[in-house]
């Protein structure tokens, strides 16, 4: 199984981002972790440090986008959550074209522990009027998600995260994606699991098990939180009749809270959500903090038989 | 009109004071029309503001957009008044506008906006982000090989905002030369005078170690506010921080080094005797 990390991906895009003159890497620090290190060392130029300062990041980015530039700025997605009323006032509200990627989001990002480890960002973002928010899966739809930002006319909030998962994606099935649309990677009439981010491989590996026990699964790979692929959604209630969302975030106001949105508005089924549930995080290996707090394959397959139930 | 060497027009003193009038006229009255709004920092800012957008400002009313335009970021977004005053003596926006300042739909919101009026260059309204944002077209400015100068305005209080600081210290990372600051030194802030709500202490000290070039003027002074923009012209290594000491409130008796007068409007009787005394 070939392994990625979605911060890798992130940093393969910008340097082929790059070619257009009027990119731009905006640091605060962690560039090394982030990876917009890697356009850095070839187009330092173009790439501006500001120390230890994502509320200055925010609106010198914004100030970058207002005279023609298109800013990238990075930082961790916990620390771009201290810039987040500057994002609010100073990006989004003059929907100025600001591409903010936030990495090492959630639990599996580990042993740092809780301080570093971002359950909230999808959600805090999603409530921003223009805000593009995505959370893409592996780093081969990373790379292609974030070279399509570069052609978008308002802000956009990606969140990668640190450690590697199997690939979801090659170049073939990568070029096909498309920033709104959600993508079917399984297909089946019982239940939908809809996953974001790292959750998407385990999700897949939920599927083939619940399979095994005769029982049909759609996964999705929702890359983009907002705008929501409402239609498929709808169009799942009427196929599937019960839902699942994972991710590795709050359960409150992310994924699953843009998925229940929809459905309690369009077309009620039975939804059930995996994710961080209303408490913080510590200290631990990634795999072992998704099955410590409910988030593990099991978890996700017991959650798929509970909501069919509830059919 | 007699231009200098630049192209500019030349205005006597005396013209950019009779300017400065009428703005200050036209802020009391739009607060007193929209019976909200902020007085008192638009009346000490409206001095910079007409000597740098009638000497200075290389900017356009009839192309507001234009990406070749001088920059001005007044970062304390609540002094909308002193800004639509002078946007509206310089042609970008009419004398009917001004009329809708806080009204549903209006061109004049309540704090400036990008969005909504021409000539606008950023949204603010948050105090102690406009410095970070005027650093990012100046670094802009630079990247094109643009002569392009950013020009800031900051409230003293804002300089309470962490980030300002943040920015202070990035500008001199980055060398930039073409970004000029004014500080509207009023000494009040919302709640009180300063002094008992977050001392400064020695602003200028504070400037200069980050590195700045700094200034200091009276800042109802027009002849000395035009010797400080000459003076921010010949900086040509560092950014450049004027602090110019202002009166809050200053040309209105009873406004003038009155906190109440931070974000109050002016009653009917008010207005009569500030049009009585803005002659």
């Amino acid at each position: 199984m070939t392994m990625g990390a979605s911060r890798d991906g992130y940093g393969a895009a910008l340097l082929k981002l790059a070619s257009d003159p009027t990119v731009v890497v905006v640091e605060a620090d962690l560039g090394k972790s982030t990876k917009s290190q890697n356009f850095r060392k070839v187009y330092p130029e173009r790439t501006i440090s500001l120390g230890i300062s994502e509320q200055n990041m925010m609106l010198v980015s914004a100030g970058l986008a207002t005279s023609g530039y298109k800013p990238f700025a990075s930082t961790f997605a916990i620390f771009t959550e201290r810039g987040f009323e500057q994002v609010r006032n100073g990006i989004a509200r003059p929907n100025i074209p600001v591409h903010i990627c936030g990495s090492h989001g959630g639990i599996h990002t580990g042993t740092d522990g809780s301080s570093a480890q971002s359950i909230e960002d999808l959600a805090i973002y999603r409530t921003l009027p223009n805000m593009l928010v995505i959370h893409p899966s592996d780093d081969i739809s990373t790379e292609m998600l974030t070279i399509q930002l570069a052609d978008m006319n308002s802000p956009s909030y990606t969140r990668t995260a640190r450690n590697k998962t199997p690939r979801i994606y090659d170049a073939d099935s990568a070029s096909r994606l498309e920033i709104g649309k959600g993508v079917t990677l399984r297909e089946g009439n019982d239940v939908a699991i809809i996953a974001c981010g790292v959750m998407v491989s385990k999700s897949l590996d939920a599927a083939a098990e619940l399979a095994k026990e005769g029982v049909e699964a759609t996964v999705i790979d929702m890359h983009t939180i907002k705008p929501l692929d409402g239609e498929l959604i709808s169009n799942l209630a009427s196929r599937c009749g019960a839902f699942v969302t994972v991710e590795d975030h709050s359960i409150i106001g992310g994924l699953g809270g843009a998925v229940a949105e929809h459905l309690s508005s369009n077309c009620p089924a039975p939804l059930e959500r995996i994710g961080v549930k209303d408490h913080f995080g510590q200290s631990g290996g990634g795999d072992e903090l998704l099955e410590k707090f409910g988030m593990g394959i099991n978890h996700i397959i017991e959650a798929s038989k509970v909501a069919i139930q509830r059919k | 009109m007699s231009v200098d060497s630049d192209g500019r027009q030349i205005h006597s003193i005396e013209e950019l004071e009779a300017t400065a009038m009428l703005c200050r006229r036209g802020i009391v009255t739009m607060v007193h029309r929209a019976n909200a709004g902020h007085p008192g920092g638009s009346l000490s800012a409206i001095d910079m503001l007409v000597a740098l957008y009638k000497t200075r400002l290389n900017v356009d009313p009839s192309n507001p957009k234009d990406p070749e335009r001088d920059r001005f970021i007044m970062s304390k977004g609540h002094a909308s008044p002193a800004v639509y005053t002078i946007l509206n003596e310089m042609g970008f926006i009419s004398s009917a506008d001004l009329e809708t300042y806080r009204v549903l739909g209006g061109v004049c919101q309540g704090h400036v906006d990008m969005k909504w009026t021409p000539g606008v260059d950023f949204s603010a309204g948050s105090l102690g982000m406009g410095l970070s944002f005027g650093l990012g077209t100046a670094l802009a400015a630079r990247m094109d090989g643009s002569s392009r100068t950013s020009y800031v305005m900051l409230g003293d209080g804002e300089l309470q905002e962490g980030q300002i600081w943040e920015a202070a210290m990035a500008a001199v990372h980055h060398e930039v030369n073409n970004l000029n600051v004014f500080v509207d030194r009023n000494r009040i802030q919302n709640d009180d005078f300063m002094d008992k709500q977050l001392r400064l202490f020695d602003v200028a000290a504070k400037w200069e170690g980050f590195g700045w070039a700094v200034r200091e003027c009276d800042g109802h002074n027009m002849s000395e506010l035009l010797s400080a923009l000459e003076w921010m012209d010949s900086i040509t290594d560092r950014p450049a921080v004027l602090i110019a000491h202002t009166i809050k409130g200053k040309g209105v008796s009873f406004m003038e080094d009155n906190p109440a007068f931070h974000g109050a409007a002016p009653n009917d009787e008010q207005l009569a005797q500030a049009m009585e005394e803005l002659q």
